[in-house]
């Protein structure tokens, strides 16, 4: 049952993905895209990871979307019907490094096996004593806001980085007619 | 023999379908002209790099991550490492996107289009006459 949705949701996934690279409307297209990511969400839950589901869905399918929607409003809403750029050259490119990470995804461990590596690392140790330690139930906050701090400080420095970049290319060229006209007002 | 092949697909399906999905992305970043769609197919890549890392965090039979109160003895909860990595990720990428947009507003000011090829076209009649 577990895997079935797994499949089902993966497959939904893939229709998305097509319907949005053939799609030349770019409304149609952010939409999809909104799609896409309630639909990861969707999955992110049935693979047991809600928070990375409700963080998705917000920022995901809420906030990109809404930039993406302003975005369309500040530039245009359709894209042109010109041929792919490069010929075969994207496809062949794609193809090619498809199966390299098709070939390298055969050794890893079977999905959802217990005895994987990934789950004999220092993911014990949270599991087992991060609620002593930090007292918080879940699991995934106190790793990420106790015993990795550090990054999601570093995490927070890149939004600020973002922020101030956003703001100093949006805010140009706001302000020069603004200044102007309280130029020619001073001069006599 | 075909157990085993058995084992090998529904074992690493959901790998295989984050790989499908990474290079549907990489298509659209690489193959069309109009900026706001390769912003797109980059989010299509990047999600897709979470599905793959969330499903390496599954384990069969087990639950999220959150204790069960009143138990003395806890189930078996997915890691949760991979989710914390990915969290991070997510909004890195919100970043990084918002940032995409901005400049894609900066260039429709600067040359009144956002398809790639007419951007390099004006770009070389300016410099054919200086």
């Amino acid at each position: 049952m577990e895997m079935m949705f797994n499949v089902i949701l993966l497959i939904m996934l893939l229709l998305t993905a097509i319907g949005l690279v053939r799609k030349r409307s770019l409304f149609a297209v952010v939409m999809l895209s909104g799609i896409y990511s309630l639909l990861s969400a969707t999955l992110f839950i049935a693979l047991d990871a809600v928070d990375v589901a409700f963080t998705e869905a917000a920022v995901g399918a809420g906030i990109s979307t809404v930039l993406m929607l302003g975005t369309l409003a500040l530039t245009t809403r359709d894209e042109e019907e010109t041929p792919p750029k490069g010929g075969i050259l994207p496809l062949l490119v794609v193809m090619v490094t498809g199966s390299a990470l098709l070939y390298a995804t055969i050794d890893m461990p079977n999905f959802g096996d217990p005895m994987a590596p990934i789950h004999h690392f220092m993911a014990p140790h949270y599991v087992e004593h991060s609620g002593v330690e930090t007292g918080i139930p879940n699991i995934v906050t106190s790793v990420l806001a106790s015993y990795r701090g550090y990054d999601t400080m570093g995490e927070t420095t890149v939004i600020l980085t973002a922020t101030i970049g956003i703001l100093a290319i949006l805010g140009r060229g706001r302000k020069r007619p603004k200044k102007l006209p309280h130029r020619k007002a001073n001069t006599p | 023999m075909s157990t085993d092949l058995l084992e090998q697909v529904s074992g690493h399906f959901n790998y295989w379908m984050a790989v499908i999905l990474m290079m549907v992305g990489l298509y659209v970043v690489l193959s069309r002209h109009n900026l706001i769609k390769k912003l797109v197919g980059l989010n299509i890549f990047q999600t897709s790099v979470f599905i793959l890392y969330v499903s390496m965090g599954k384990i069969h039979g087990g639950i999220a991550p959150i204790y069960v109160e009143g138990v003395t003895e806890q189930p078996v909860f997915s890691n949760p490492v991979p989710h914390v990595l990915m969290l991070t990720a997510i909004v890195v990428g919100i970043a990084t996107t918002a940032l995409g947009l901005s400049l894609v507003v900066l260039i429709k000011k600067t040359f009144n289009t956002i398809e790639e090829d007419e951007i390099q076209a004006s770009l070389d009649k300016k410099r054919r006459k200086p």
